[in-house]
């Protein structure tokens, strides 16, 4: 899975710019849209009670103390929570649930099509079978915790990766849009004091989250607070990391280091808890180096710990942008991502939160139907979406089109589902507001009900 | 005023007023150079730095993890560790530093700018007029490929002003935020500033920067109530040679070396200075240098990646790792990626999530150095001041204040009598040295200068 396309490397580079620039944002290519979120400015914090450093965005003027009694009065462990997970690159939605047996999907994958038997059937559609990483998702289906989006997207899929996911991020096919959807609903339903209602899993701002008004968060891992230091163990190092805390100094410079250090032992202490991976998850998740699986298993104990999420962003591992050898790393990033989800939902299902929170799964676009000449496959249109949880109504939304009539011009899938349709509707029934007010011209898609 | 009105310290210059010069002028002193520098007395210290020897870098080439040379233009982080490197081995210590002075100054992200290659060339335009004329830098600011890009400089013609780099020339680059300007000012300095441009060649990305007269809007542009048709290097001088400019320009320049505003009598002295000298940066620094507050003026947070390039220095150690480009994320100072236009906040290099980042580099400039508590057992006492002299020793011996010291006593002491079994009594006492590194390299002492 080597060779992502230049415009893909420019689009991630671009991204990551978003976390740090103000303006001056570069412009790569005439016509390419800005991530939104571009130009919030960004603050660290720490919060205490909520025991993480975090990176909080458009909260230049907020003051800590504001922040911290925010984020304690915000706390309502009864609101919903959404958690978007991204699949980086163009996720190949024709590997993913795959038309088994289908001569035409032979013909136009002459090395990566796979087998019927390879994987399970999908019972909605029984044309149709998983990929064989996507067991555990086949598993959470039969339990009626699954919709699939066979052929999600839009009309005239754009395939710039960066122009697609753009619009998937700011809930419109409109490059000029600053505000991601997720942000927008924040605007709506959060609070000017808790960053913790929009958070990035990540190091950097997701820019679904990117808000006008109020501000979120970013933080790589819930125990990431450690301070170890080589051939330091036992009483000593206990000693050690109480010392932090012990310098002071009536100087101004010296001074406003020991106060510092001194917030720092305390703070290291509140969130002892929370350190290597002391906190603890009920159900085992996949051992990796990728920072997926942790990321999760810290989420739902962030969740139990009554912290005030609602808009949650997380990145899976690998790397979607199979334009060549796509069969060498897609299985293994996918059923690490497969195997985390599933952990994930046994997890609150577990600790008895599973009716608080549904995963989306999306990518900015599916791939062409014909292999290319390097056993990969170019970028295409309409692409594969799951929504996860205890809630969900777990039948189809949408349906696969058929490789007979379901290409466009060009070989691509054709939508059967637009991504602001699902944007509306987990607007409306699960967060309970008003999706006009979020989504530009939401009167005019369907709503679909997507819950029990 | 003449020149010489600035007030010049006069009180004693030893091993404590040299470490101060050495951290705020460069990048910390390596082992006894404190002491060499104080012998100099404080003009001879201040002149050398100002007219270092021919450049050159002193000790071993820079390697990332594996010991591959580094490909700065290429390679992710190798950028921040090129840097670091000159940080640590030039022998022209002021300009390198005044070169982290302009990056902030005229601060431009590769976030932005998406190209290595141009970061680097800007950087060496930094390097050249580092202690230049700032005039001329900043009209090499101005046409820089990373600059017209990061601040839309190419994207401004005449038929599409584009105003960025007009505003952010006279708000953050010589006048300050509204100081001397109005809205009619960033319109028409944009006019004057039109006409860069340049081409994208796939495989290469943006190539080719060059003024094409054709874009430029030759009408007549009022700006500071002047008028005229203005082209851009009038653009330059016209901020320069507009009067708010002094100030901005000596007060910002101040706040690099000393924490606390200079005062009126100096602010004004320095401006005359700077003036009469034609806008050159070096009369000002070396004034700056030699003023009697640096010296007996409140300590100053070291930025943080000073206080990296200095550790490696007290250590005489290379960048011999690549964990320096990710620590820098953490720690808050990721060079070539200032969080926006203005640069880095220096009210905001600490706090809780920096501190760590700050822990996280004494552990990586000291981890290979760490004692093993096998082979050394036994082979330290149960000496708490003894060994606290070793930890200051591992450092240079950097100045410690009495309240720090007692500090790092008090650990060292508790620390100590927890050995109630033999085995501790010769083993935690090379702990304890261990983890006195780590709290000398964080203490309030260590962490400001």
């Amino acid at each position: 899975m080597s060779c992502a396309c230049n415009e893909f490397s420019r689009s991630s580079l671009l991204r990551r710019s978003v976390a740090e620039a103000g303006r001056g944002l570069p412009v790569v290519e005439a016509g390419m849209p800005l991530p939104a979120g571009s130009g919030l400015s960004r603050r660290t914090f720490l919060a205490r009670t909520a025991g993480l450093a975090l990176s909080v965005y458009g909260a230049s003027k907020l003051p800590l103390g504001l922040f911290e009694e925010g984020i304690a009065r915000a706390a309502a462990p009864t609101d919903p929570i959404l958690v978007s997970i991204f699949l980086d690159g163009g996720a190949d939605s024709l590997s993913m649930l795959y038309p088994a047996g289908d001569a035409q999907y032979a013909g136009l994958r002459p090395t990566l099509a796979l087998a019927p038997e390879a994987g399970l059937p999908f019972a909605e559609d029984t044309a149709l079978h998983w990929h064989p990483s996507l067991a555990p998702l086949a598993e959470l289906h039969g339990e009626g915790k699954v919709s699939v989006l066979p052929a999600v997207g839009y009309t005239n899929a754009d395939q710039s990766h960066f122009t697609s996911r753009h619009y998937w991020e700011v809930g419109a096919t409109d490059a000029h849009l600053r505000t991601g959807w997720l942000g927008r609903y924040l605007d709506v339903a959060g609070t000017a004091d808790n960053p913790l209602q929009g958070l990035a899993l990540s190091d950097s701002l997701q820019p679904s989250l990117a808000s006008a008004n109020v501000p979120i968060a970013a933080v790589s891992q819930v125990d990431d607070y450690d301070f170890w230091a080589q051939n330091v163990w036992g009483e000593p190092e206990v000693r050690m990391l109480d010392a932090i805390g012990s310098f002071t100094s009536s100087d101004a410079g010296r001074g406003q280091v020991a106060e510092v250090a001194a917030q720092v032992a305390r703070l290291r202490a509140q969130l002892q808890p929370f350190d290597d991976g002391n906190w603890g998850s009920p159900v085992p998740y996949p051992a990796s180096s990728d920072p997926f699986p942790a990321r999760l298993a810290g989420l739902a104990a962030m969740i139990a710990a009554g912290l005030p999420l609602r808009c949650v962003t997380v990145s899976a591992p690998g790397m979607y942008d199979t334009h060549a050898d796509q069969a060498t790393d897609f299985g293994s990033a996918l059923a690490l991502t497969a195997d985390s989800l599933e952990a994930f939902q046994r997890d609150l299902e577990a600790r008895g939160l599973a009716d608080r929170v549904i995963v989306h799964v999306w990518s900015e676009f599916g791939r062409r139907g014909e292999e290319n000449g390097s056993h990969g496959t170019d970028h295409g249109a309409a692409g594969i979406g799951f929504l996860i949880g205890s809630q969900v109504k777990g039948q189809m939304l949408g349906e696969f089109p058929g490789l007979a009539s379901g290409l466009d011009d060009e070989g691509n899938l054709k939508a059967t589902f637009d991504f602001r349709s699902l944007y509306c509707s987990l607007l409306e029934q699960w967060f309970g507001t008003d999706a006009e007010a979020i989504i530009p011209n939401a009167a005019s898609l369907d709503h679909p009900a997507i819950l029990k | 005023m003449a020149a010489a009105d600035v007030p010049v310290y006069h009180g004693p210059f030893g091993k404590r007023e040299a470490e101060r010069l050495l951290w705020r002028a460069g990048f910390g002193p390596k082992p006894g150079e404190a002491k060499d520098v104080a012998r100099k007395g404080l003009k001879r210290a201040v002149d050398d730095l100002l007219h270092p020897p021919r450049a050159r870098l002193i000790g071993p080439a820079p390697t990332a993890d594996g010991g591959e040379p580094l490909a700065p233009r290429d390679a992710w982080g190798h950028d921040h560790l090129w840097w670091l490197d000159r940080m640590v081995r030039s022998n022209q210590q002021l300009v390198e530093r005044m070169t982290l002075v302009w990056h902030d100054w005229f601060a431009t992200s590769n976030a932005g700018v998406g190209s290595q290659k141009w970061m680097l060339t800007q950087n060496k335009l930094f390097r050249k007029h580092a202690l230049g004329n700032f005039e001329s830098l900043l009209i090499g600011v101005t046409r820089d490929p990373a600059m017209l890009i990061w601040l839309n400089g190419r994207d401004n013609t005449k038929w599409a002003p584009n105003e960025n780099y007009a505003r952010e020339l006279m708000e953050i680059f010589t006048l300050g935020a509204g100081n001397g300007y109005t809205e009619e000012d960033v319109r028409e300095q944009a006019r004057s500033l039109t006409g860069w441009r340049n081409d994208w060649v796939d495989g290469e990305g943006d190539v080719n920067f060059r003024y094409d007269s054709s874009r430029h809007d030759n009408g007549v542009k009022v700006v500071f109530g002047k008028s005229g048709n203005f082209g851009w290097e009038d653009a330059c001088r016209l901020c320069i040679h507009h009067s708010p400019h002094l100030t901005y320009f000596v007060r910002r320049l101040w706040s690099y070396f000393i924490p606390t505003p200079p005062p009126a009598t100096t602010e004004s002295a320095l401006k005359t200075l700077y003036k009469r000298s034609g806008y050159d940066i070096a009369p000002v620094v070396g004034a700056i240098l030699k003023h009697p507050r640096l010296y007996t003026g409140p300590a100053m947070l070291k930025p943080p990646v000073v206080q990296v390039a200095g550790m490696l220095r007290a250590r005489r150690r290379p960048v011999d790792t690549g964990a320096w480009a990710w620590i820098s994320e953490i720690d808050g100072q990721r060079l070539f990626y200032p969080p926006n236009v203005a640069g880095w906040t220096e009210e905001r290099w600490l706090d809780t999530s920096t501190f760590r980042g700050r822990w996280i580099a004494a552990n990586y400039a000291s981890r290979k150095y760490a004692l093993d508590p096998g082979a050394s057992s036994g082979k330290f006492p149960l000496d708490a001041k003894d060994l606290l002299s070793r930890a200051l020793d591992f450092w240079g011996n950097p100045a410690m204040r009495t309240d720090t010291r007692t500090a790092l006593l008090g650990f060292a002491n508790s620390a100590l009598s927890d050995a109630d079994q033999n085995w501790k009594k010769a083993q935690y006492p090379v702990l304890v040295l261990n983890a006195l590194r780590m709290l000398v390299a964080v203490s309030p002492d260590y962490q400001t200068c």
